[in-house]
């Protein structure tokens, strides 16, 4: 048996009512892990894309694959090498900032994360964070002296580089 | 475009998919569609209970070869039928089932399904994970279109069930309806024939084998790739075993059938399929129940597997050379390569070992101790049934017995639950095969237990004229749990004693049908013969020793090496 690993499966899904019910239910039932999904209209109206993430072997992740494509509102499913793609979260995270010092180290740190301040009442500041998963834990363990109040994150969304896409077929 | 209601719209698709029958209990939320059925062809069979109706339609189904159509009303209605989605879903069998819905819409709200109405029940979430396809309709005028999809999808590639809800008021409403025949389908293009470069290797191993063997399953018999399988199978002189859903696909009458493989595979198939060198499975998931403990399943074999569901090819068992294709033009295809190649083979060692062994195991055949064993109960049915009767099953001892004991010749002649396991499943199949194929005789080999699940079918059988057999095997015990708790739990019964009860003769009569208890061999061909002759359902319900169990078996979590003989 292979080693387990996180996979990146980019699925077209008809956009329509019910449709994340049965391709979770599918996860659920034939025992697959989904580490976390992601859900948003795609380039074509009535079309939705759906970025999972699964951990498992190689036998497994074919086996996701051919029963997603099995779904008859499933039209399109990919494996993207994470290697040739550029994976993203994006985040929110509320932090307790008590006074002024603490407030300008919080300013600091978000600059070299290249954190936008998005929110600011006199005890707290909200930060958005868009990169990889990676990058957002070293942000939010950096926040944590601070006092975390409130973490908000996407999952992550991924597309392949370069020109080549994913062909649709009618 | 013609104006009309959803309930009309809904009879004219049947229509068009040439729907004779549909099995089904009406109920409050049917109402408009059953005032549209009365002035149809459409024949509707009233069963006794929705479950009842879904297994007759997957009978008729499996039968025929062409979708079986049952309907139920909203809630409970609806909720009975899910066993029977279940069984059509692991049997790939196209069964649609139609359910009555609460309205979309009250004359206040602007919603009604979603706040819990009477008779309202999630129909659409709960079959979603025992469906091929489910859709709810939401208006009168996706109806046409609803019904053609879910057609197509339930009958195409490896089939399945399929389900539509139609809430109250989408029958009622008015539209202009599109009855049109273009149908895009974005999500679901099965792919039917093979890739030339596999075909090609599995020639190439087929020629190279010393010890060919097929193993064929219930794909073949959807395929009704039955005459090229027998085709291939007689060039290459090649043994077929069968999985429990093959049975029938091949003549267990033919020099080179093996019978079926698995936990009460015989001992022939079970031996014989661990000899091969080149194993051809055409059809078959590779079930536990087919393969046993996958360790020690053909180890030394490549493997060629055919499926139309390419999440088949590798989900249970590693093959060398997949095929993802109908098994029809798969095993034409990959003969018409072979019969340029290769001479008639008639006498190889392994022809020769096949024959010798055959007729060691057969001739060790444990037929029972009692005059009254099912192995030789079933052995005279055969003997007095024609090729084309269609043979049904319940779930137990009865189903493994008729597995073993009950030859199976033309293909759709015999129909059980194979993966599911659904007790009560084969007596309103039964009816519903009847219904497909009225002038074929149809027996449900029963037990006691599995009858007393869907028996108040008596009445539809007899209320609607379909007049079929059931013989119960009756050992008044759930027979193969009392088996498992003789063999691997101590001999303690817990929860199978059934009983004395009821007196299935009484029963029968009380319904109208025939019914009979037979004492002896003689008395069991006689009420046969008649029962063959009568045009009414006959009862016959057959004393057998309590305590016999079923042989050969593979014990749970061993492989077919370990196929034990008896105790």
């Amino acid at each position: 048996m292979s080693k387990e690993h996180s996979h990146i499966i980019s699925t077209i899904v008809e956009h329509k009512p019910g449709v994340l019910y049965t391709v979770s239910n599918l996860f659920r039932r034939r025992g697959f892990n989904i580490e976390n999904i992601s859900v948003g209209p795609a380039e074509e109206v009535g079309l939705a894309r759906m970025t999972i993430m699964v951990r498992g072997d190689d036998r497994t992740i074919e086996q996701v694959i051919k029963q997603l494509n099995k779904l008859i509102d499933v039209i399109k499913v990919t494996r993207l090498n994470p290697e040739h793609s550029v994976t993203r979260e994006l985040a929110l995270v509320k932090v307790n900032a008590v006074n002024t010092k603490a407030r300008s180290d919080i300013i600091n740190y978000a600059d070299i994360f290249r954190a936008r301040v998005v929110d600011v009442s006199p005890d707290s500041l909200m930060m958005e964070l868009t990169g990889t998963s990676d990058k957002i834990d070293a942000f939010i363990n950096l926040m944590k002296p601070f006092g975390v109040k409130e973490v908000a994150r996407t999952g992550k969304t991924a597309l392949s580089r370069g020109a080549k896409s994913i062909i649709i077929d009618d | 475009m013609k104006k009309m209601t959803g309930a009309q719209a809904l009879i004219e698709s049947l229509e068009q998919e040439k729907v004779e029958v549909i099995f089904g209990i009406s109920g409050g939320a049917l109402l408009p569609i059953h005032e549209v059925l009365c002035d149809s062809n459409i024949r509707h069979i009233l069963a006794r209970h929705e479950q009842g109706a879904a297994h007759a339609a997957e009978g008729y189904a499996r039968a025929s070869g062409r979708a079986g159509v049952c309907m139920a009303t909203s809630g409970p209605g609806a909720t009975n039928i899910v066993t029977g989605l279940a069984n059509a879903y692991l049997d790939s069998s196209p069964l649609i089932a139609l359910t009555g819905q609460v309205n979309t819409k009250s004359a206040n709200t602007s919603y009604m399904i979603g706040r819990d109405a009477f008779q309202e029940a999630d129909i659409i979430g709960i079959t979603t994970p025992i469906t091929k396809y489910n859709c709810q309709v939401k208006s009168p005028a996706e109806i046409p279109k609803a019904v053609k999809t879910t057609f197509h999808i339930a009958t195409t590639g490896r089939p399945g069930p399929a389900l539509i809800d139609f809430p109250k008021d989408t029958q009622t409403g008015k539209a202009e309806m599109d009855f049109s025949d273009n149908l895009k389908i974005r999500g679901f293009k099965p792919n039917t024939e093979p890739h030339p470069v596999q075909v090609k290797k599995a020639v190439k191993l087929l020629l190279g084998a010393e010890r060919p063997m097929i193993l064929a399953g219930g794909g073949v018999i959807i395929s009704n790739a039955s005459p090229e399988l027998l085709q291939l199978a007689e060039l290459l002189m090649m043994p077929v075993a069968t999985t429990f859903m093959g049975k029938s696909c091949f003549p267990e009458n033919h020099l080179l059938s093996m019978g079926n493989i698995g936990m009460h595979g015989t001992m022939l198939a079970n031996i014989m399929i661990l000899e091969a060198d080149v194993l051809l499975a055409v059809g078959t998931r590779f079930q536990d129940r087919s393969t046993g403990n996958l360790d020690s399943f053909c180890p030394d074999a490549k493997i060629i597997h055919i499926d139309i569901d390419a999440a088949e090819i590798g989900k249970n068992v590693e093959v060398d050379v997949p095929i993802v294709a109908d098994a029809k033009p798969t095993l034409s295809l990959i003969r018409q390569q072979l019969v340029h190649k290769i001479k008639k083979q008639e006498d190889t060692p392994w022809i020769k070992q096949v024959k010798e062994a055959k007729e060691k195991f057969l001739s060790e055949m444990d037929l029972g101790k009692c005059e009254l064993s099912s192995p030789k109960l079933l052995r005279e049915l055969r003997r007095l049934l024609p090729e084309n009767a269609i043979v049904t099953t319940e779930v137990g001892q009865n189903q493994m017995w008729a597995a073993l004991h009950f030859q199976a010749i033309k293909p759709r002649t015999f129909i059980s639950s194979g993966g599911l396991g659904t007790m009560g499943f084969g007596f309103p199949a039964a009816i519903g095969a009847k219904v497909a194929c009225p002038t074929c005789p149809v027996v449900d080999i029963a037990g006691d237990g599995s009858f007393r699940m869907t028996e108040q079918e008596l009445g539809t059988s007899v209320t609607e004229d379909i007049p079929v057999i059931v013989v119960i095997l009756n050992n008044s015990m759930l027979g193969m749990v009392a088996q498992w708790q003789r063999l691997f739990y101590g001999g303690r019964y817990a929860g199978v004693k059934l009983g004395n009860v009821p007196d299935f003769a009484k029963l029968a009569q009380a319904y109208g049908a025939e019914g009979v208890r037979i004492g002896s061999m003689k008395e069991f061909s006689d009420a046969m013969k008649k029962a063959l002759k009568t045009e009414v359902t006959t009862v016959i319900d057959v004393p057998i020793c309590p305590e016999d169990d079923v042989w050969p078996m593979v014990p749970p979590s061993k492989g077919l090496k370990d196929t034990i003989r008896g105790v």
